[in-house]
This record gives structure tokens, C-alpha cells and sequence, in this order.
């Protein structure tokens, strides 16, 4: 008996010893592979880099474009979840700490939209800005920044309110009386006194969306075809393809690391909130 | 009285902003999937005319539709029952024995969770290359003289599996993560009274841990549906696009290429009529059938 829970616990330590490996290696090779120069990928792709060839940096920075959609990123990321707060947080307080007619049939509504996901929605978002660039005889609607923040923002709106109101419902109405009391308007209560007691809310929310508006690549490659407005996931894919003909990987390697190192970086720093986290944004069904 | 109306414009100035942009961005887009699924759209001149449901015949005398349709029903249900059986056993062992390393585990295990599917494209395009390869290159580093290449990506019948080990990869931590923290409220006491009774560890998974976690389980099992045939659209599009030849194509990459690239609105929109419907009919299914009486601690 005491044999067999040992050779359990070997057994358990190997399999989960694997499971790390299968994610820790490929990553590491990732690094590894961005400092090598381009004839040592004709060797077999396991031998350790010869040297620092930092030149793919600069070439996956200036060459490939990457610092410029760098900035694309970091510009459509937090302008996405600046509108994505601004919009989804009355929205969530009223729901969640105001009596008014048709209030449960704004909260269905809204929760309808955790069915549906981006990638469906794709093709016909793109037509209707298509459609919208036509009747009104302008190009804006695409290759636009904004509108492509807004959308990400929008389609975040059923999860992110579904998720503060949650949290908004959980605190006690006595703040709002007293509040009314000493005279403050609705306005005044939510924004000086719910909302930063929200503040744990808040910021799961927006280090889930930091995430996925981030990491976000069909919407982005589909209603941004300009190579100047382009964001760092499509330009990976973009240098992805050219390394297939070009034998170009130095490059291709450096830029994958581009993209996710302000992802890794991010989660280091807050791993624990992202997947306890996870618990309050867990049972959306 | 003047109260009230400044309450009524506050709650109306507050909703409005959430429910147009989310009317405008969500709503009228799946609507519109419906609808333009009815239509004929002519190439060039972009002119509509209205077909009823000839797009639906169409598809069924398709043979990449159905090819899309058989590889994105066997990614979600290879994928489902994989991961889920990964991450249960992982989040189980990793909550219940008192394992060192038990958080680093847990730390690395959610890392392909918040890295961009473009990234996890790349990353198994790395892994699943011919002579740059890691399992290749692995391959050739032991048996340097007898080794034969694998096409992983490149062999219509093998492209699917490859397709399917990096879904698995990407989604077994977050699951985990997710079961681990169900597990994690279980009550002590009651493993102490089945160790008492001499319930094995095995028997205290089945009657412990696995009823008690099953809610968790069992709404998981519905988001697996829309986000494995949201994850294999992406994955697919990245790493092969549908290639060799139509072998890994995916309902949602069909809907891509007739849509976005052969400008073919009306057919490529039907087919995803076919994805709201199948997704949601599956959802309710699952739903309805993994019903089991709630158990509470």
C-alpha cells in the first residue's frame, strides 16, 4: 500500500513534470531562437544559439514594420478599454443598483450577448462598415483605430457588465442612502463613492480585456487591411508568412517575442489576480 | 418630483451609451448573419438578389462545406473530452496531493492562456516544421540516419490531429485553473471521514470531488463548444488556412474564404447561419443532458 501511493506520486510528478515542459520548452526556444543569425536555422533547430545576433530586433523593429504596429497595439488597446470603462461602468451600477421599469429586460438583453462570439460576427461587422463606407462616400469606417477600439470595446460590454454588476450587487445600498442625504447627485454617488469600492472588480476587468484586446488578431486583420494600421498579432502573422519564403526566421522569432513579452511580463507581475480572478469571471453560463 | 426626473434622465444617459454600441456592434451584426444568408451576392457589382434558402441547398452538395463541417464537429469533440479529462486530472492532483511546486505548476500551466493565438500559431508552426522542426529536429537528433521527416502540417490525414495537440495545449491550464478552484472550496473534513472509511484515493475522486465539482464541470462543458469553434478558426487560419487542400478546414475558415476572400457574402454568411444554429443546438443539448441533481457541501 505504502509502495503504490509512492509510485503514485512518481508517477503524478512525471506526468505534471511533462505538462511544464510542453509549455516551458517551446517558449524558451522562442527566446533562444530570436538571437540566432539565419544560417545557424539550417542546422537542427535544438543546437543553442552560437551568439547574441541581436540584429533581428532591429530588423523585426524597423525592417518588419513591428515598432510600428507596436504603437498601433498599445494605442487601440487602451483606447479600447478606456471606452470599454467608460461605457460598461453606469451601465453595470444602473442595472445592478437601480429599480426602473424594464430593468430585467435590459439585463437579459445584455446577457444574450455572452453567447455570441467575435469570430462569428466577423464578416458581417466588416460589411456593415463597408456598407457604411459607401452610402457615406468616405473611407473612414476602415483602416480606422478608433472604430476598430470601439468594436473590441463593444463586443467586451456583455461579459465586462455582466461581471462589474456582479460585484456592484454585492455592496450594501446603505453607501447610496447616506450618500443621498448629505445631498450628492446620482452622478456624484456612483463615480465618488460605488466605483472605487468596485476597485477589485475593476481591475479584474481590465486585465482580462488588456489580454484579449491585445492578443486580438481576425477582427484587426480583417477591417484593417492598410499596412500602416496594422496590430502587432497581424504583423507576427504577416512575418510568419514571409519566413516561410524567405527562409527569414531570426526575424520571424524576434518578432514573436515582440508580442508576447509585454503579455508574459504583465502576467508575472499579476498572476495571482488573473487566475483567482478567473473565479469571478468564471460561471458566465 | 424634480428628483425623479433626474433620476429617470440619469438611468436613461447611463444605459443608452451600452445598449446602442452593443445593439450596433453585437446585436445588428447576428441578425444581419441571418438575413444576408438569403441573398445572393454577384461578385463585382455587388448586386443582391434575393435566393430564399437556394444558399442552404447549395451548401449541402458542397463538398469542403461538409469536409469543414465533419473537421470542426471531430476538433470539438476530440478537444472537449481531452482537455477535460487533462485539466480534471490535473486540477484534482494538483489540489488534493500536496505536491511541491504545486503553484509554479499551476503558474505555467495557465501561460498559453494569455499568449495571442497568432503566437500559439507560430510557436506550433516552430514545433510542427519539416526540417526546422522541433519534433523533427528531436527526431533527427537521436536516429540522425533513419529519420524520415513528419509532415504534421503538410499530410491531409495527420493535419487535423496537429490542429487538434495544439488546441489541447493552448486550453488544458485555463480549464485547470478553472477546476481547481471549485476543488480548491471542497471541505477538508469530508475527505478525512472517506480516508476514515477507508475510501481509496481513486474512490474519493468519484464520490467526492466529481460530484461536488460537477456545476463547474458541467457550465465548462458548454463554453467548450463556442470557444473550440472560435479557437480552431483562429489556430486553423494562422497555422495552415485550411490547407493541404481543404484538409483542415473549419466551418468558420470556410465562412472566412467565401465571405472575405471570394467576395461570395450571401453563401459565406449561410454557412454561418449553419455555425449559430449548431453551436446553439449543441449548447442546449449538452446543457439539458449533463443535468444531475446539485450536490452541496
Amino acid at each position: 500500500m505504502k509502495n503504490q501511493t509512492k509510485l503514485f506520486r512518481v508517477f503524478v510528478y512525471v506526468i505534471i513534470a511533462l505538462f511544464i515542459l510542453s509549455i516551458l520548452i517551446p517558449i524558451i526556444w522562442v527566446f533562444m531562437s530570436s538571437i540566432k543569425t539565419n544560417a545557424e536555422f539550417y542546422e537542427n533547430p535544438w543546437n543553442l544559439p552560437l551568439g547574441f545576433h541581436y540584429q533581428n530586433f532591429i530588423d523585426a523593429w524597423e525592417t518588419a514594420n513591428m515598432g510600428n504596429y507596436f504603437m498601433n497595439s498599445v494605442i487601440v488597446t487602451s483606447l479600447a478599454l478606456a471606452l470599454l470603462l467608460v461605457i460598461s461602468l453606469p451601465a453595470a451600477y444602473i442595472i445592478s443598483r437601480m429599480e426602473f421599469k424594464g430593468r430585467q429586460i435590459v439585463r437579459t438583453f445584455l446577457r444574450l450577448g455572452l453567447f455570441i462570439n467575435l469570430s462569428y460576427i466577423v464578416i458581417p461587422i466588416f460589411l456593415m462598415l463597408l456598407d457604411w463606407n459607401a452610402s457615406l462616400q468616405t473611407t473612414f469606417f476602415l483602416n480606422n483605430r478608433f472604430i476598430l477600439a470601439l468594436i473590441y470595446a463593444s463586443t467586451a460590454l456583455p461579459f465586462t457588465v455582466y461581471l462589474l454588476s456582479n460585484f456592484f450587487s454585492s455592496i450594501s445600498k446603505s453607501y447610496e442612502e447616506a450618500a443621498y442625504i448629505d445631498g450628492a447627485g446620482y452622478t456624484r454617488t456612483m463615480i465618488d463613492i460605488i466605483i472605487p469600492m468596485a476597485k477589485p472588480a475593476v481591475i479584474t476587468v481590465i486585465l482580462f480585456n488588456f489580454l484579449s484586446f491585445w492578443n486580438e488578431y481576425i477582427l484587426a486583420l480583417t477591417i484593417m487591411p492598410s499596412d500602416e494600421m496594422k496590430t502587432l498579432p497581424v504583423g507576427l502573422i504577416n512575418l510568419q508568412q514571409a519566413a516561410r519564403g524567405a527562409a527569414n526566421y531570426g526575424r520571424l522569432y524576434a518578432g514573436l517575442v515582440i508580442v508576447m513579452l509585454p503579455t508574459l511580463i504583465l502576467y508575472i507581475l499579476v498572476q495571482k489576480q488573473l487566475t483567482e480572478g478567473m473565479m469571478v469571471g468564471g460561471d458566465k453560463g | 418630483m424634480k428628483k425623479n426626473k433626474s433620476r429617470t434622465r440619469f438611468i436613461i444617459s447611463g444605459l443608452l451609451p451600452a445598449i446602442l454600441f452593443y445593439t450596433i456592434f453585437m446585436v445588428y451584426p447576428t441578425i444581419s448573419v441571418f438575413v444576408e444568408s438569403l441573398y445572393k451576392t454577384g461578385g463585382l457589382s455587388g448586386k443582391k438578389t434575393f435566393v430564399g434558402l437556394n444558399n442552404f441547398r447549395l451548401l449541402l452538395e458542397d463538398e469542403t462545406f461538409i469536409r469543414a463541417f465533419q473537421n470542426t464537429i471531430f476538433l470539438i469533440v476530440i478537444v472537449t473530452i481531452v482537455t477535460m479529462f487533462m485539466a480534471i486530472f490535473l486540477a484534482a492532483v494538483l489540489t488534493r496531493e500536496n505536491l511541491k511546486g504545486q503553484n509554479f505548476a499551476r503558474t505555467i500551466l495557465y501561460i498559453p492562456n494569455i499568449l495571442s493565438i497568432a503566437v500559439v500559431a507560430s510557436i506550433f508552426a516552430a514545433i510542427f516544421g519539416m526540417d526546422t522542426g522541433l519534433i523533427n529536429g528531436l527526431g533527427r537528433l537521436f536516429n540522425p540516419e533513419t529519420w524520415q521527416n513528419i509532415p504534421f502540417l503538410g499530410d491531409r490525414k495527420l493535419v487535423v490531429y496537429s490542429i487538434a495537440f495544439a488546441m489541447i495545449w493552448q486550453a488544458v491550464g485555463y480549464y485547470m485553473v478553472m477546476y481547481m478552484s471549485t476543488m480548491s472550496q471542497i471541505p477538508e473534513q469530508l475527505y478525512e471521514a472517506a480516508s476514515l472509511d477507508g475510501a481509496s484515493k481513486i474512490r474519493q475522486f468519484f464520490d467526492i470531488t466529481l460530484p461536488l465539482s460537477w456545476e463547474t464541470v458541467r457550465t465548462t462543458l458548454t463554453f467548450y463548444v463556442i470557444s473550440n469553434i472560435n479557437i480552431a478558426f483562429q489556430i486553423v487560419k494562422a497555422l495552415t488556412g485550411g490547407g493541404p487542400d481543404g484538409a483542415s478546414m473549419t466551418l468558420l475558415n470556410y465562412q472566412y474564404e467565401q465571405a472575405y476572400t471570394n467576395s461570395s457574402f450571401g453563401y459565406g454568411l449561410a454557412i454561418g447561419v449553419v455555425v449559430f444554429l449548431f453551436s446553439f443546438i449543441l449548447t442546449a443539448i449538452i446543457h439539458r443532458g449533463t443535468k444531475r441533481d446539485i450536490v452541496q457541501f
